[in-house]
């Protein structure tokens, strides 16, 4: 399957600072690909790079086959990067109507983008009047304008209230189910836990991991809460590696063995007050990843 | 092209600002056309001793043989400086509400954004020439109804090489306030620069090369206010002596024509070069 986004050794300097540093990222067709990352971390500098704004120092970026800004690749991508800027003196609907001239859309597609982001009642008012998540929605709007192949959101649910989060977490999801290809980026953990497919993690303009989200997440552990915790610590080894968690222990095993699991410590005369399955968050191996990177850096 | 160009259009056919310059540089137009010398001629007398000049000559100044003067008369210097906030408005503008992303993550490259811009700006200037020189035209016919004057108009060629070179004048001014917007990716600066310039320091610098440095005149004749005056000075029947501020026949009317065309591909090229190669961040 040709990839609809590659980038290798992508690097972008501002003088003295390396905001980008040899990001490899790949984009398949059809997935709601999350790119994560704290903030400042250079996701915004890569997803400028990916639309056009910002010429990369150096790298190379493949966007639909073509290179980033030329006209053939902008008419089949939709994009909001950073926040949504529109003309405030402008209408929502005067703002999209614009963009069409640009873009050679017709009146009909601004009217479903309006009724698909839920803006057609307030489409006449000014943007300066806008909340700030309908400045957002009207951003998403404007994106999926083109009805475009390749979606690039930046952080599309900043500023939302919570039910505006989930409607946009519930939009992009569709995008995804309808073929579209999406890339996301947020620093939103569970963000990007609930609606990607894959994940590419950012650190202080490095790549630190590309992963299937499930992939990711790895193996599922047991959690064990057990008195007394050293001896039950020595006893699950047996079964795999163990690490402590606040007052749990954690063993990465086959989750069908905690009947095993749960015989053995009980035989041993260790007292079992807790053991279920855990999936590793996704915030757990960001944090693992970051930190690791971190300490290599200084090491 | 026309995609963007009619995109261009309306942006600013909906921003107030653009009329609100429109309407000032009318309003400024009609008060030292018609109103201030009607005012003049209505309490004056022919009394040489009182203010010089004869009430005759006044209302000669007035009628619609002298409408193309009174259309284009302020625009090296008063028109000028608010089609160069024009330019720099509607350029400037799209930096800092962070807009250029959004227009140049569409289709066109960014050549073709910023030549609809310039043209759409061309249209609009071209409005404003033909609105100012309607009014004037209204306000002539009526003075020369109410003060039995001559109703007699300048011949065709001469109204369209007048506003053609009232429309090159505002242009120039129009793409220097655009090509400073570009540079400095700003709207207050681009203004305050380009007003001071246009308003100050090119008569400061005429008044002292005239005065202390008869040897750099070729410099201050290069100057983009002095062509601008120099071809409204050119397309005009005025005399050097009643001429309005920054018109003088400083250079020939066919140096300040290339001149001013020169002007404004040096700022154009300038705007989209800089455009083009720089990162949008």
């Amino acid at each position: 399957m040709d990839a609809l986004v590659e980038v290798s050794g992508l690097t972008k300097r501002y003088g003295g600072t390396l905001a980008v540093d040899g990001v490899d990222l790949t984009v398949l067709p059809g997935e709601v690909y999350g790119f994560l990352g704290p903030n400042g971390a250079g996701k915004t500098t890569t997803l400028r790079i990916l639309t056009g704004l910002i010429a990369p120092t150096s790298g190379n970026v493949r966007v639909l086959g073509g290179r980033p800004g030329d006209a053939g690749v902008l008419g089949r991508t939709g994009s909001m990067i950073e926040s949504p800027a529109f003309y405030p003196y402008l209408s929502g609907l005067d703002n999209l109507r614009l963009l069409a001239e640009y873009a050679g859309v017709s009146r009909q597609r601004i009217d479903e983008v309006l009724e698909l982001v839920d803006l057609t009642d307030r489409a006449k008012d000014r943007f300066s009047t806008y909340s700030l998540g309908m400045k957002q929605r009207l951003g998403v709007a404007a994106a999926l304008l083109k009805d475009p192949e390749l979606v690039i959101l930046d952080e599309p649910t900043n500023g939302l209230d919570p039910a505006g989060m989930r409607d946009m977490r519930r939009l992009i999801r569709e995008l995804g189910t309808e073929g579209r290809t999406v890339l996301l980026s947020s620093h939103l953990l569970g963000e990007v836990q609930q609606i990607c497919d894959r994940v590419g993690i950012i650190n202080a303009g490095r790549m630190v991991a590309e992963h299937n989200v499930d992939e990711l997440r790895g193996e599922q552990e047991l959690v064990v809460r057990a008195i007394p915790r050293e001896d039950a610590q020595r006893l699950l080894t047996r079964f795999g590696s163990v690490h402590q968690y606040d007052d749990t222990l954690r063993v990465q095993v086959d989750p069908a063995k905690a009947a095993e699991v749960n015989r053995a410590l009980v035989e041993a005369g260790i007292d079992v007050s807790e053991l279920h399955t855990a999936e590793r968050a996704l915030e757990d191996i960001f944090f693992e990843l970051t930190t690791a990177k971190e300490k290599t850096d200084v090491g | 092209m026309l995609g963007s160009y009619r995109a261009e259009i309306l942006k600013l056919r909906k921003r107030s600002a653009v009329w609100v310059l429109f309407g000032a540089g009318l309003v400024l137009s009609l008060i030292f056309g018609y109103l201030l010398p009607y005012l003049g001629y209505a309490t004056g007398d022919d009394n040489p001793q009182t203010d010089g000049v004869p009430r005759a000559e006044i209302l000669r100044g007035m009628l619609p043989e002298r409408v193309v003067d009174n259309t284009i008369g302020g625009y090296p210097i008063f028109a000028g400086a608010l089609a160069l906030v024009l330019g720099a408005i509607v350029i400037g503008g799209e930096y800092t509400w962070g807009t250029l992303k959004t227009i140049l993550t569409q289709r066109p490259r960014r050549g073709t954004i910023l030549g609809a811009q310039f043209l759409a700006l061309g249209t609009m200037i071209a409005l404003w020439v033909l609105g100012i020189f309607a009014a004037c035209a209204l306000c002539s016919v009526g003075i020369a109804a109410a003060e039995n004057g001559s109703t007699s108009w300048p011949g065709v060629g001469d109204l369209l090489q007048g506003l053609a070179g009232g429309w090159l004048v505002l242009m120039m001014w129009c793409l220097a306030g655009a090509v400073l917007a570009v540079a400095f990716r700003n709207v207050a600066l681009p203004i305050g620069l380009g007003v001071v310039w246009i308003l100050g320091i090119e008569t400061l610098l005429a008044g002292v090369v005239s005065s202390l440095l008869p040897s750099l005149k070729w410099l201050a004749n290069a100057l983009p206010g002095t062509n601008a005056g120099s071809l409204v000075f050119s397309v005009t029947g005025m005399a050097a002596g009643d001429a309005p501020p920054g018109v003088r026949d400083a250079v020939g009317g066919g140096r300040a024509l290339l001149t001013l065309i020169a002007y404004c591909a040096v700022f154009a090229v300038l705007a989209a070069w800089t455009t083009r190669r720089r990162d949008v961040t």
